[in-house]
């Protein structure tokens, strides 16, 4: 009796998804990682499309399907780099989207092309399931094994080797695979087995690196077109691709917002851009104080005009400018976090010299981890805890699978922050001024809240502002701010030209001198935060500034439907800029996925002869609904382990690895099994698991966030493994009933859960963004239980 | 001086060629106008002026937007809109010229620099309205074209340079106004030194073709300095605000 191709599957599947994730870190680099989701998208789409393939052709694909089979994968290996290069080749340019109306069919060309591969790998492993059909849950384990694998593998691999090569090795694996067929498939000719893989080292061997062309309007391609730039190191990971560049003639010179009264300018800087994004200044030092005046000059200074040689945690120290501040401020201990260990390899290896050692200093100590990971863990107490423009620091620049979601600045967040203050402690934000005003009036907003629930009696005391032309630092105190600080904020600003925003007790005449806005924002804007009207004053601003919380922690959503209305109407009187684009993008990924869905993979089932093989209505709302409740699990649950886990990169791997991995297993044992209620028995069993998550996790998390890295990835897998093996149950045990009961509808079965899945993963993120992800992990399970509702009908025929 | 010569034969060629379609171009040039004028009503109140002034919208209407873009894109010269010029960078969408211009407050006989000269056009506005232009471009082949543009387009109050423009133009200054298009961090503290009392140094910033908002910075007679942060929209953030 023929087999299914069980080992090929396991590694086209961990080609697949490893693909994904390049794909994800290369959009990152050429262009920005808002493109995550729609590689989501267009991977499940072509999954799904390649199911639709698969029963319009089932008979032709029935009578050749060995070298069906391993032309897929032959496809497969050949597109993954093929289909990059030709994307490339596009004149895509997100930035001009809203100016020129062929950028949108460039748009979905980029995204077509990124299908192509997807495709294939969805016709071989769909082509395996229609063939093999009661061996359904075998092939299921399989395959989704080698996904899992391939989420952890591809972290591993990225610490090696730049995603452009790995594109080269997964297409060596893809041929792997198709010469590992031919021997499963028992094909001749055998030599065609040893041809795959002799293409396989040839390719790995003979394969220059790909052309990675970034978009001309991104930073780092910007600094390279300066007269005299060049790159003076290179460096690639999991966390991003970094650059350092240095420019002799026209030499960076960063100092984000200095006062217009500096007379004097930085230091020689090094640039050092993540993804091409950036720079983050690296900064000479030789010892010498003087030169750093500038540091002095910069509106995130203002903790140092009323702290005494304070205790500094640095979060997110980068290439050390925050390190360097405190420093020159006299500070008597710098702590400094910071993700990427790439950063922090530079200023204290290659750099070392140029940066003064500063890494190394007697009274300097670097950290690599997780900003809020980091503090949720510490024993220490900080006199200042300083947070400055993070914006390409922390959970969210990992760019994995778009999560987009940041836990630095949730209400829950600032509160770990401010336990972690000595008494009259500091905590300092910075970020760039926005106008009108959105992100520094939201972490107002999130510090109030923060101060209320840690029973601050009167959060206004605590709280000052300062703005300059271009930044904005936000100081809480853990205790009211005195007379004497309050004279020392005002000095700061008055012999800097800042503008007062908001301090305890500040008359409104104090606002809006120096640089003059057409009001005064964040005066007007911190009193309503602080005051009775405070729900009105967020209901009423045009952006979205209500605080994120844990559960919903989307701190750069500040998209509002009525203010996008206005604002596009005034997109050519310069209205296009305040335009928040990642909520409609991610909402026209939903609606593109749909249609997309509709058109490839539903419409031409319909149009052909497959409609006599129409499944019934309890067959397709079973294998809607579980494709929907598994992602939204699945999303919404890599949510919840990241903030246990801390390091995004291991948190989503490690999580995404375990689902992947214990559904296999799930799969496995239920297709062993011949109980007949063995769905309705999981579904049970994961609903009462689920929800006895949602109540004890928080705590537990709590309670063991101090446990070493290595025992929390273990708390976590055990976890996992009891609710992920109960969601592997439904798939494989409905398809192992259609076998029996519909062959005709399995490949039906298939493309509708691949439709699920495709708006499962963008409609879940949506969700979490309204709801929260308790909500939508609530709701996930009501759509599991409704799935065994509907499905009791056909699942006991079996 | 050869490759000179030749070089000055392609650009007069190149650049000169849609002289064929010129009526097409001056009724096109109109229409934005319009355009630019229209929206500037309905900004105005919102950048403390009542309109752009005359002497700007002139400038607009004599300084032929299709001389300054990429061939391929001259059919959208006269549109409402930035386009890009190569190198990363952008010619401003007209509407924003026309408004930074006019913060500028540049009157005939006015010493003016401009950092980042970009593809010129802006220089050339400010050509049309001032007396002398000083303009520093840090892309080499941006600048050289500009350069070559403007000297055949005979703007013979425009002297470019290719360089870092931090340090300013010092032989040249004081200025009555200064123009910084190229993105920065700060405002380098020459150029502050370099603007003469009550002069004027305008900023937009944002990113390649959206400008977030403008920055206006004044030096008083005293040598003291206040910026003004204008938003180039008529969009106030409260509802039921004004």
């Amino acid at each position: 009796m023929l087999r299914p191709p069980l080992i090929a599957i396991s590694i086209l599947s961990a080609c697949v998804l490893a693909y994904e994730v390049v794909l994800t870190r290369l959009f990152s680099i050429i262009l920005w990682h808002h493109f995550a989701y729609m590689i989501i998208s267009a991977a499940m789409l072509g999954y799904g499309a390649g199911g639709t393939a698969l029963t319009l052709l089932k008979e032709k694909f029935s009578r050749h399907y060995r070298t069906a089979y391993v032309l897929a994968a032959t496809a497969l290996a050949l597109l993954m780099p093929v289909s990059f290069i030709l994307a490339q080749k596009t004149p895509f340019s997100p930035l001009e989207l809203l100016w020129d109306p062929r950028q949108p069919v460039w748009l979905l060309a980029v995204y077509l092309l990124m299908m192509l591969p997807f495709f294939f790998g969805g016709l071989s492993i769909g082509l395996a399931f229609t063939l093999f059909g009661r061996q359904a849950s075998r092939i299921y384990a399989f395959d989704i094994f080698g996904a899992g694998v391939g989420s952890l593998g591809i972290i591993g691999i990225l610490f090696f080797l730049s995603p452009s090569r790995v594109l080269i090795v997964l297409a060596a694996l893809a041929l792997l695979a198709a010469a590992i067929a031919v021997m499963e498939l028992r094909m001749r000719p055998r030599w065609l087995a040893a041809a795959f893989l002799g293409l396989a080292a040839a390719g790995m061997t003979a394969t220059p690196d790909l052309p990675v062309n970034r978009s001309p309007y991104k930073d780092l391609s910007q600094a390279l077109e300066i007269l005299g730039s060049r790159v003076m190191e290179e460096r690639s990971g999991p966390l991003g691709q970094m650059t350092v560049v240095e420019n002799t003639h026209v030499p960076l010179r960063d100092a984000p917002g200095m006062s217009l009264n500096a007379t004097r300018e930085p230091p020689p800087q090094l640039g050092v851009f993540v993804d091409g994004n950036g720079p983050s200044a690296l900064t000479h030092f030789d010892g010498m104080l003087g030169p750093l005046d500038y540091l002095g000059q910069l509106t995130s200074a203002l903790p140092y005009q009323i702290l005494h040689q304070p205790r500094v945690l640095v979060l997110g120290a980068g290439a050390g400018s925050d390190v360097l501040q405190a420093l020159y401020h006299g500070s008597s201990a710098i702590d400094a976090v910071e993700l990427d260990g790439n950063f922090i390899d530079l200023v204290g290896g290659r750099f070392r010299d140029f940066a003064g050692n500063l890494y190394g200093l007697p009274n300097v100590k670097v950290y690599q981890a997780e900003a809020r990971g980091f503090v949720s863990t510490s024993r220490m107490h900080y006199d200042l805890i300083q947070v400055a423009l993070l914006d390409s620091f922390g959970t969210a620049s990992a760019g994995l699978y778009g999560l987009s979601e940041s836990y630095l600045y949730t209400v829950e967040a600032l509160q770990t922050y401010l336990n972690r203050l000595a008494p009259g402690g500091i905590l300092a934000f910075t970020r760039w001024l926005t106008l009108p005003p959105r992100d520094i009036l939201k972490l107002f907003a999130t510090a109030v809240f923060a101060l209320e629930r840690s029973g601050a009696a009167d959060p206004s005391m605590r709280v000052a502002m300062i703005r300059g032309w271009k930044t904005v630092t936000l100081l809480v105190k853990n205790d009211d701010f005195s007379h004497l600080e309050i004279a020392a904020i005002r000095e700061f600003s008055r012999t800097r030209s800042f503008d007062l925003a908001y301090y305890p007790g500040m008359p409104p005449e104090e606002a809006n001198r120096y640089n003059q806005l057409p009001q005064p924002y964040l005066f007007e804007g911190a009193l309503a935060l602080l005051g009775q009207q405070r729900q009105d004053f967020m209901d009423r601003y045009k952006f979205y500034i209500e605080p994120a919380t844990d559960d919903r922690p989307h701190f750069f959503r500040f998209f509002k439907w009525d203010t996008a209305r206005e604002l596009f109407s005034l997109r050519e009187q310069g209205g296009m800029p305040l335009f928040d684009w990642s909520y409609p993008l991610l909402a026209a990924t939903l609606l593109q996925a749909c249609a997309a869905s509709v058109l490839l993979i539903l419409l031409p089932l319909a149009l052909s002869r497959c409609r006599r093989t129409l499944p019934s209505a309890s067959v397709a709302s079973y294998f809607l609904a579980i494709g929907l409740a598994f992602m939204f699990m699945e999303i919404a649950f890599i949510q919840k382990f990241v903030l246990f886990l801390s390091h995004p990169l291991y948190a989503v791997s490690v999580v995404l690895c375990s689902f992947l991995v214990f559904s296999a297993a799930g799969s496995r044992l239920a297709g062993s099994r011949q109980a007949p209620n063995k769905v309705t028995w999981a579904i049970t069993a994961m609903a009462i698991l689920t929800l006895s998550y949602l109540i004890f996790l928080p705590g537990l998390f709590q309670s063991l966030i101090h446990l070493p890295d290595a025992v929390k990835i273990f708390i976590s897998i055990l976890l996992i493994a009891p609710l992920a093996s109960c969601m592997g149950v439904p798939f494989p045990s409905g398809m192992t009933c259609l076998a029996s009961a519909h062959p005709e509808s399995i490949p039906w079965a298939w493309a509708i859960n691949g439709f699920a899945s495709v708006v499962g993963a963008v409609l879940a993120t949506l969700l979490a963004i309204h709801l929260g992800f308790a909500a939508v992990i609530v709701l996930a399970v009501v759509i599991y239980a409704g799935a065994c509702a509907v499905g009791r009908g056909f699942l006991t025929v079996h | 001086m050869k490759p000179l010569f030749f070089w000055n034969v392609f650009l007069l060629f190149f650049w000169w060629s849609p002289l064929l379609q010129g009526s097409d171009f001056d009724a096109e040039r109109q229409k934005m106008l319009k355009e630019v004028q229209i929206d500037a009503t309905e900004t105005a109140s919102y950048i403390g002026s009542s309109a752009f002034s005359p002497a700007v919208m002139a400038a607009m209407g004599k300084v032929e937007r299709h001389r300054f873009v990429p061939a391929d894109l001259v059919d959208q010269a006269y549109l409402n809109r930035p386009l890009p010029i190569g190198h990363g960078q952008t010619i401003s969408q007209p509407y924003i010229v026309a408004l930074m211009t006019d913060l500028m407050k540049v009157g005939a006989g006015d010493n003016v620099l401009e950092i980042g000269t970009g593809s010129g056009y802006q220089a050339a506005i400010l050509a049309e309205l001032a007396g002398s232009v000083y303009s520093i471009e840090i892309i080499e082949a941006l600048g050289k074209e500009a350069e070559n543009r403007l000297q055949l387009l005979g703007y013979r109050n425009v002297k470019t340079r290719v360089g870092d423009g931090y340090y300013g133009w010092p032989e040249a200054a004081p200025f009555d106004a200064i123009m910084v298009t190229a993105a920065a961090s700060h405002v380098p503290p020459p150029l502050i030194q370099q603007l003469k009392p009550g002069g004027r140094i305008v900023i937009p910033l944002g990113t390649q073709f959206l400008t977030q908002f403008l920055m206006l910075v004044e030096k008083k007679q005293d040598g003291s300095v206040t910026t003004r942060q204008l938003l180039p929209v008529r969009f106030v953030p409260l509802t039921g605000g004004h």
